[in-house]
C-alpha cells in the first residue's frame, strides 16, 4: 500500500466527482428509450420538495423502463425532477436506495418494490421522515402508502384466463408464475385461476413460479415440457416468461401446437402475436402508471390527498387488434 | 545519498508508515471528494446509514479474512447468509423463540462452515472448488426451508437487530465493531491468529514448525460460516423477512471488501482492520453513487473501475517491491 495507490483512488475520486457533474443531467448511458427530458438536471444529486425519488424493482425489464419514461416525461411537465435507482432485484439494495433519497429529503417516494413485504421497514423510514410513499405496480404490505397505483391484475389474469380457456377448449394447461410474494404475482395467479375454476374442461397440470424471467422461464417450461408433454396452453404471468416458454415449446418441436398468453404487452410479445407464436397479451398501461404516479406525486406536494387505489385498466391483445398497441 | 543516510531509523519508520496507512488516507480522500461533491454526504445521519448500509457486507468480508490470509477463499458465504436467515426465520414462525431460533441460524451457517472445512482439508477438495459447490448446496437448502417464498411476520424484538439503535448508533453498526475487534484480538494477540499467518505465508515451514494445519483450516472455515450466518440474521431482521434470494452475488462483494483493503489473495498478508476501510470504501462509494445521483447504468461501471484500479496498484507495489 503505497503512493500510487493512494493517488489511484483520489483519481477514482475525481472521476466519481465528474460523474455527478455530468451524470446528473444528461444519462450518458444511451438507455431503451430513455428519450426526452430526464429531469434530474443540474446540480449534483440535489434534494428537495420539487424533487420526486423514483426507486424501481429493475431496469432490466422493458415494461419498467417504460414506467420510469412516463415518470420522467410527465413530471418534467409539471415542473418536478426525478432521481431514479435501480434496486437491481435486490431488497437490500433498495432498502439503502430509499434510506438515501431520506437522507437528501426528497419530496416524494414512489416505490416498485423488490418484495411487497420486505419493503415495509424502507416504507415506515419514509413515513418517520413525514415524505409521502407512492407505491407502483407492486403494493407494499405495511407502513402507510399515500396512494397505490397498479393494473387491475386480477381482472387481467381473469381475462387471460378466459381467452386461455376459449382457445383451448379442453385439455391440460400449466402456469408460469412472476416472483413469489409480489402482489403482482399473487393478483394475476388469482385472476387466472377464477377463469379456471368457471369451467371444467381446461385443467391446470402445473404451476411454477419463473421470477418474471425469460432464461428462467425457458429452463422451468422446458422442465415441465418433460413432465407433460401432453399439455395445450401456456399462462404466464408476464410477457418476458411468455417468450421463454415459446422458445422452449419451439426447442421441443412443439412450435404452433401450445397456446402462449402473456400478460404486459411489451414490443417482443406483440412482434410474437403478429407471427403467430403467441396467442395473446394483456396490455398494461406502464406509461399510464407512471405518469398517473407523476401526477400523484405533484398533487400530494400540493396538500392534496389522492385516491388510496388507483387501479389502471387493462386490455386484452389477440392477432386482431395488436396493431392497435405497437 | 549513501545507504546509512537512506536506512536511518526514521525514514525506514515513515516509509513503511505511508505504506502501510496508504489505505486510511484514500479512504479519506474519498470521504473528502464526496463531502464535497455532496452536501448531504457529511452528515452524521448519512455517515451512520453507510456504516449500517456496510455492515453486512463487513460481517461477511471479515470472515473472509480469515479465510483468505491462510490463502483459500470461501464463495459460499452469499449462500451461507441466505441460510442462516432462512433456519431462524422458519423457526420463529413456528413458534420458537427467538433467542433460540437466533442460534439455530448461526449454527446452520457453522455447521455447513464446518463441512467447507472438511472438505477442505479431509478430501484436499481445493477451496475454489469446494465452497463453489456449497454455494449452491447451501442456495438449494435455503429454498427449500422457504419454499422459495420469503418468510415474514417475525418477533419485532428480534427486528431489532437489524433496525434498532443503541443511542444514535445503529445496531448492526455494535455487531459491525464487536466483531472487529474480537477478530482483531485473535488475529494479532492469539496463538490461534498467528498460525494463520503462518500458514498462509507458507504452508509446508508452517507445518515442519508444528502448526497444526489442518485445525487452522478447519478453524478459518468454521469462522467464516459463523460470521455469514450472522450477517444473514442481521439481513434478516433488517428487512423483517427471510428471502429466498438473500445473499445472492454477495460474495464478490466480501472479497472486493478484503481485496481492495489490501490483504493478499496469495495469502499470509493482511489485516482485519484493513477489511473493514475496505468494506466502507464500497459501502462509502454506494452512498456516494447515490447521493451524487449518477445513472444507474453507469454505477456498476464506477465500482468495478475503482476495483480494478485497487487491486492493480496493489499488483503493482508487490511486484515493485520483489523487483
Amino acid at each position: 500500500m503505497n503512493r500510487k495507490r493512494v493517488a489511484g483512488l483520489f483519481m477514482a475520486c475525481l472521476f466519481l466527482v465528474a460523474c455527478s457533474r455530468t451524470g446528473g443531467g444528461s444519462s450518458g448511458a444511451p438507455s431503451a428509450g430513455g428519450g426526452g427530458a430526464t429531469a434530474s438536471g443540474g446540480a449534483a444529486g440535489g434534494g428537495g420538495a420539487s424533487t420526486i425519488g423514483l426507486a424501481l424493482s429493475t431496469l432490466n425489464n422493458p415494461f419498467f423502463v417504460t414506467l420510469r419514461d412516463g415518470v420522467q416525461s410527465k413530471a418534467s411537465s409539471l415542473g418536478l425532477q426525478v432521481q431514479v435507482a435501480d434496486g437491481q432485484d435486490t431488497l437490500s439494495t433498495q432498502l439503502g436506495q430509499i434510506e438515501d433519497f431520506i437522507t437528501k429529503k426528497v419530496g416524494v417516494i414512489i416505490v416498485n418494490p423488490v418484495d411487497s413485504d420486505g419493503i415495509v421497514p424502507a416504507v415506515q423510514k419514509a413515513n418517520q421522515a413525514n415524505i409521502p410513499v407512492i407505491a407502483v405496480d407492486r403494493a407494499a404490505n405495511g407502513g402507510t402508502l399515500a396512494s397505490f397505483i397498479a393494473s387491475d391484475n386480477v381482472q387481467g389474469g381473469k381475462i387471460a384466463g378466459d381467452q386461455l380457456v376459449k382457445l383451448v377448449q379442453s385439455g391440460n394447461v400449466i402456469q408460469l408464475e412472476g416472483v413469489p410474494g409480489t402482489s403482482a404475482a399473487r393478483d394475476r395467479g388469482q385472476g387466472f385461476m377464477q377463469a379456471i375454476q368457471g369451467q371444467s374442461a381446461v385443467k391446470v397440470v402445473a404451476s411454477q413460479p419463473a421470477n418474471f424471467d425469460r432464461a428462467t422461464a425457458l429452463n422451468v417450461a422446458q422442465n415441465i415440457l418433460q413432465a407433460h408433454p401432453d399439455i395445450k396452453g401456456v399462462f404466464a404471468q408476464n410477457d418476458e416468461m411468455a417468450l421463454g416458454a415459446v422458445q422452449a415449446i419451439d426447442a421441443a418441436g412443439k412450435g404452433g401446437q401450445i397456446t402462449v398468453v402473456g400478460f404486459d404487452a411489451i414490443p417482443d410479445a406483440l412482434m410474437a402475436i403478429e407471427q403467430g407464436k403467441m396467442a395473446a397479451t394483456i396490455a398494461q398501461q406502464p406509461k399510464v402508471m407512471g405518469e398517473t404516479a407523476a401526477q400523484t406525486a405533484k398533487d400530494l406536494l400540493g396538500g392534496k390527498q389522492p385516491p388510496k387505489d388507483q387501479p389502471i385498466e387493462v386490455k386484452l391483445v389477440t392477432k386482431d387488434n395488436v396493431s392497435q398497441f405497437k | 545519498m549513501n545507504l546509512p543516510q537512506a536506512l536511518s531509523l526514521r525514514r525506514v519508520v515513515t516509509v513503511r508508515f505511508a505504506i502501510e496507512s496508504g489505505i486510511y488516507i484514500a479512504f479519506l480522500l474519498l470521504c473528502i471528494a464526496l463531502a464535497i461533491a455532496s452536501p448531504f454526504f457529511a452528515t452524521p445521519d448519512n455517515l451512520l446509514n453507510v456504516a449500517l448500509q456496510s455492515s453486512i457486507n463487513a460481517l461477511l468480508a471479515f470472515g473472509m479474512t480469515f479465510v483468505i490470509l491462510t490463502g483459500g477463499i470461501d464463495l459460499s458465504v452469499g449462500s451461507l447468509l441466505a441460510v442462516g436467515g432462512a433456519v431462524a426465520a422458519a423457526l420463529m414462525i413456528g413458534g420458537t423463540p427467538w433467542p433460540l431460533a437466533a442460534i439455530a441460524g448461526l449454527a446452520s451457517g457453522t455447521v455447513l462452515g464446518f463441512a467447507n472445512g472438511v472438505s477442505v482439508t479431509a478430501f484436499r477438495i481445493p477451496p475454489f472448488i469446494a465452497t463453489l459447490a456449497m454455494l449452491s448446496i447451501a442456495r438449494g437448502l435455503t429454498q427449500l426451508i422457504t419454499g422459495g417464498r420469503p418468510f415474514t411476520g417475525l418477533d419485532p424484538t428480534f427486528t431489532l437487530l437489524g433496525q434498532g439503535s443503541i443511542g444514535p448508533v445503529p445496531v448492526p453498526v455494535m455487531v459491525m465493531i464487536v466483531t472487529v475487534v474480537i477478530s482483531w484480538v485473535v488475529l494479532r494477540h492469539t496463538v490461534f491468529g498467528r498460525s494463520v499467518y503462518a500458514v498462509g505465508a507458507n504452508r509446508e515451514a508452517a507445518r515442519l514448525a508444528g502448526v497444526p494445519v489442518s485445525r487452522v483450516l478447519l478453524g478459518v472455515y468454521v469462522i467464516s460460516g459463523f460470521l455469514s450466518a450472522l450477517g444473514g440474521l442481521v439481513l434478516t431482521a433488517r428487512l423483517s423477512s427471510a428471502q429466498p434470494t438473500a445473499g445472492v452475488g454477495q460474495e464478490l462483494d466480501a472479497i472486493a471488501a478484503v481485496v481492495v483493503g489490501g490483504t493478499s489473495l496469495s495469502g499470509g498478508e493482511g489485516s482485519i482492520l484493513r477489511t473493514l476501510v475496505g468494506a466502507l470504501i464500497i459501502g462509502v462509494l454506494n452512498n456516494g453513487l447515490n447521493l451524487l445521483n449518477v445513472d444507474p447504468f453507469i454505477q456498476p461501471i464506477v465500482k468495478g473501475t475503482v476495483i480494478l484500479v485497487a487491486v492493480g496498484l496493489d499488483q503493482l507495489k508487490t511486484r515493485v517491491a520483489a523487483a
